[in-house]
Order: C-alpha cells, then sequence, then structure tokens
C-alpha cells in the first residue's frame, strides 16, 4: 500500500480480502456485486429519444448520433477492472460499447481537454491524452445485457483507469476545451484527475 | 492546481473514541477526539482507516451525525456481518482507542440553511445518520425552515435516534415513521415500504417545491427518488445517497 503507515488501532487485523490482490489501488477493497452510486434519481431514457454529440471548442457541432446510428457502429467487448472513488473495486467487468477512438476518427479537434456531458447536469473533465488509444468508450451493455438506467443507461462514458465517476452516466456527448473546466464532482471537493493508484481522491491528492 | 493549494490536501488525522453509544441491536455512535477541530456541513462524510498491527490498512466512509456546532463530531456506525470496518467500529472500539479520519467529503449532499425552502428528509435504516447531521444544525442554530423527516425501518427497536427525534417535534420540525416488517400492536405510524401516495401525504404542501434528501440503501433510494419524480419534484431537488450491501460502509 503506498499510504503512509498510520496510527495502529488496537485489536483491528481486518479481513484482508483481496487487499494483497496486486490489482487493488490502495485504500480500495474488492466488491463482487454492482453498487450503484449517483447524486440524483435515476432518470429514464428512452433509446429513440437519445443522442450522443462531439462539440468543438467553438461550440459547434462535430458529430451527431442518433440511437440506431450509434448502435450500427462497430462495438468491442471490453473486460476491465473498476475502481469507485468510494472504495469498492469490481475486476473483470464485461462492457459492450464503442472505443471513442472510433467517434473522433477525422473529427478530433486541436484541444487538450474535454468535457463530458450528461443528461441532467452532470459533466466530468477529461484530458484528451486519457480518452483516446484505445482507453475510452461509450458503453451500452454491462455482462450481455443492455446497460441499465440506474448503471447509466441506454449509454455511459467507460475510462477505466481513472476513477469510475469519471465514467459518466447516462453521457449525451464530449464538449472538447482548450483549457481544462473541473466538472460536477471535481468542483465539490473530488481529485481534478482521478488515478486510483495514486489514490487521487479529493482536492490536493 | 492553484485552488487545490488554497483548499489544502485533505489528510489523515489521528482521533481519539471518546464516547461510544449502542444506538440498537447494530448500530453504535462514537463520538471522535482529535487535536484539531472536523469542521463539517451538515450531510458529509468521513473517511475511515483502520491500521493493524502489521501495517495492513482497510477504509471505508461513514457519515457524521453531529450537528456541525456539536463540540466533536460523531459517527454512527452500523455493524455490517461480513464486513471489515463496521464490525471493529460497532463492537471493539472503546473510549481511548484510537484510528484515522480523513475529511470532511463530499459537497453535494449537503443542506444549504440558507435556502428557506421546506427541507423533505427520507430515511431508509441507517441511511437516516446524515439527516439526523441536517436536523441537529437546525435545532443548534435555531432555523425556522420547515423539516419533516420520512423514516423507515424494519421494525421499532431498529429506529435510531428515535427519543431525541421526538424530543425534538415541533416548531416546524417533525418525524413521521414507518415499519415494514414488525410493529407493534398499538403503533400508530405506517406499516409498510415507502410509496408514492405515502410521500404525497407527508411532502411540504408546496408540492415539488423544496428540497429532498434521500438516503438509505440503494433499492430503497432507487424507489423512493423515481417516486418522487413521479410525483412532480425536479430532480435536480432530490438529492440521494445509496449505499450497501458493498456500496457504503462495510
Amino acid at each position: 500500500m503506498s499510504s503512509a503507515r498510520g496510527v495502529v488501532t488496537r485489536g483491528f487485523r481486518g479481513k484482508r480480502a483481496g487487499a494483497e490482490h496486486s490489482r487493488i489501488p490502495p485504500g480500495q477493497y474488492l466488491v463482487s456485486d454492482f453498487p450503484v452510486l449517483s447524486a440524483g434519481p435515476t432518470p429514464y431514457l428512452r433509446p429513440d429519444g437519445w443522442d450522443f454529440r462531439l462539440v468543438g471548442t467553438d461550440g459547434g457541432q462535430l458529430a451527431r448520433w442518433g440511437w440506431t446510428d450509434f448502435r450500427a457502429l462497430p462495438h468491442e467487448t471490453v473486460t476491465c477492472d473498476i475502481h469507485c472513488v468510494t472504495k469498492w473495486s469490481k475486476l473483470d467487468m464485461r462492457w459492450e460499447g464503442v472505443s471513442l477512438d472510433v467517434l473522433l476518427e477525422g473529427v478530433l479537434p486541436e484541444a487538450a481537454y474535454a468535457v463530458a456531458f450528461s443528461e441532467g447536469d452532470y459533466t466530468t473533465n477529461l484530458p484528451v491524452a486519457d480518452i483516446t488509444d484505445g482507453q475510452a468508450w461509450i458503453a451500452t451493455g454491462y455482462d450481455g445485457h443492455d446497460l441499465e438506467p440506474e448503471h447509466g443507461g441506454p449509454a455511459r462514458l467507460l475510462v477505466p483507469h481513472l476513477y469510475f465517476w469519471k465514467s459518466a452516466k447516462w453521457i449525451r456527448g464530449l464538449r472538447f476545451v482548450e483549457r481544462d473546466e473541473p466538472g460536477f464532482w471535481e468542483r465539490l471537493g473530488y481529485n481534478n484527475y482521478g488515478d486510483p493508484w495514486r489514490e487521487q481522491r479529493y482536492w490536493g491528492d | 492546481m492553484a485552488r487545490a493549494a488554497v483548499l489544502g490536501r485533505l489528510t489523515w488525522r489521528v482521533v481519539t473514541v471518546g464516547a461510544v453509544v449502542q444506538e440498537s441491536e447494530r448500530a453504535v455512535t462514537l463520538t471522535l477526539e482529535s487535536e484539531e477541530r472536523i469542521t463539517h456541513r451538515p450531510g458529509q462524510h468521513v473517511d475511515v482507516r483502520l491500521t493493524a498491527e502489521d501495517g495492513y490498512q482497510a477504509e471505508r466512509s461513514y457519515s457524521i451525525a453531529s450537528a456541525p456546532d456539536d463540540p466533536s463530531v460523531s459517527l454512527t456506525v452500523e455493524r455490517i456481518p461480513d464486513g471489515e470496518v463496521s464490525p471493529w467500529l460497532t463492537t471493539v472500539a472503546e473510549p481511548g482507542d484510537q484510528f484515522e479520519v480523513r475529511g470532511p467529503v463530499g459537497g453535494y449532499f449537503v443542506w444549504d440553511d440558507s435556502d428557506p425552502a421546506p427541507v423533505l428528509l427520507v430515511a431508509g435504516g441507517s441511511g437516516v445518520v446524515p439527516l439526523m447531521s441536517m436536523i441537529r444544525h437546525r435545532r443548534r442554530r435555531d432555523l425556522h425552515t420547515r423539516m419533516r423527516l420520512l423514516y423507515s425501518a424494519r421494525g421499532e427497536p431498529d429506529l435510531l435516534y428515535r427519543t431525541e427525534l421526538d424530543e425534538l417535534a415541533g416548531d416546524g420540525f417533525d418525524a413521521v415513521y414507518t415499519l415494514t416488517r414488525e410493529a407493534p400492536p398499538e403503533w400508530e405510524g405506517y406499516r409498510r415500504r415507502i410509496d408514492a401516495p405515502m410521500l404525497a401525504e407527508v411532502r411540504p404542501a408546496e408540492r415539488g417545491k423544496g428540497t429532498v434528501f434521500v438516503c438509505g440503501p440503494t433499492p430503497f433510494v432507487e424507489a423512493t427518488a423515481n417516486s418522487l419524480v413521479l410525483l412532480g419534484h425536479e430532480p435536480a431537488r432530490v438529492k440521494t445517497e445509496r449505499f450497501g450491501p458493498s456500496g457504503g460502509g462495510s
């Protein structure tokens, strides 16, 4: 563990379930179920009313897909470990989605950052370097079935190498920006980047 | 980042257990003493870190139960049978024991006491803990914001803070209870899971104008928040915190 050794707590031994596991980042623990964490009610979006948009630095639309067009894009199966800032980690999660490389091909603007925007007011910010080259997907399926609404369905962003709040649920698009713009949780005390292996949970981590 | 530098890093702080109060069969309140005061806003939580003799550490998050103006911070923790941190906090911890906390954390599930809108608090089981901080804060500051708690538990012995909640009733605050599994014969509260008709009966008269805080196990929060939206509450004014079996503290 990377954390500094703290004060010893009398009588505490711990369960150590998975903690020695090289795939569990510091401060995380292994779960087998799939917890739900959201700041508000789950929106129930009809796929026929959903679209996904890419917006340039000038606010102009770079691309747009309705549900049918989006589902016609090549989908991949992605098996990855997920780490939530609330401390659970889940291994070998099996997703289905469209790589952002497919969506951004030919339209990726000169911009260092992107803001993912979702149904409602949720946003999260990411460096473009973290969502290209096979690192991010728009996921529409999980474990062999359609992504459920409480897990972000019909579609959520999937960026497995960062804490899971960066994988915005109910995603509707990406807006490219020249200067970084902290999103919803990033303005409320959570880390701007969110690398689980460096335990970047909160501001200043 | 400049902003992070201004706000400073949330460092781990050693706390010493002051009082230990058994709230129910499974829930215990720990009062924590620390060198530097922990200042929070009602609704926030802290990260707790326990360290074994060989250096092994485990972290979990727990909601703060005390009001910001209370002399010390207290956490109410429910024991999760196969949990890692909650069994120590609820069955081993004694006054004088030490562990570490970091926080407070969470800037969204927070009651802004300058907002005059009526507040509906909806708790499932130990989800009442962060809501209790809001109720206590209202009384400590002598605020007159209308506030109502709708509190669902399995049976009467599972209701936390019952005596205090009854004492706090009046002057614009009240608590409404529902028991979902077992209710004594003389029970006058509701006897079913929270549903849309119940929420329609207990919510403030200004239909959908107030702020709602919902905290409890995931299925409870999903059902309650969905009902509130169906009843016309603006989703942005329904703030939720979901936990369990493994989503929250364990």
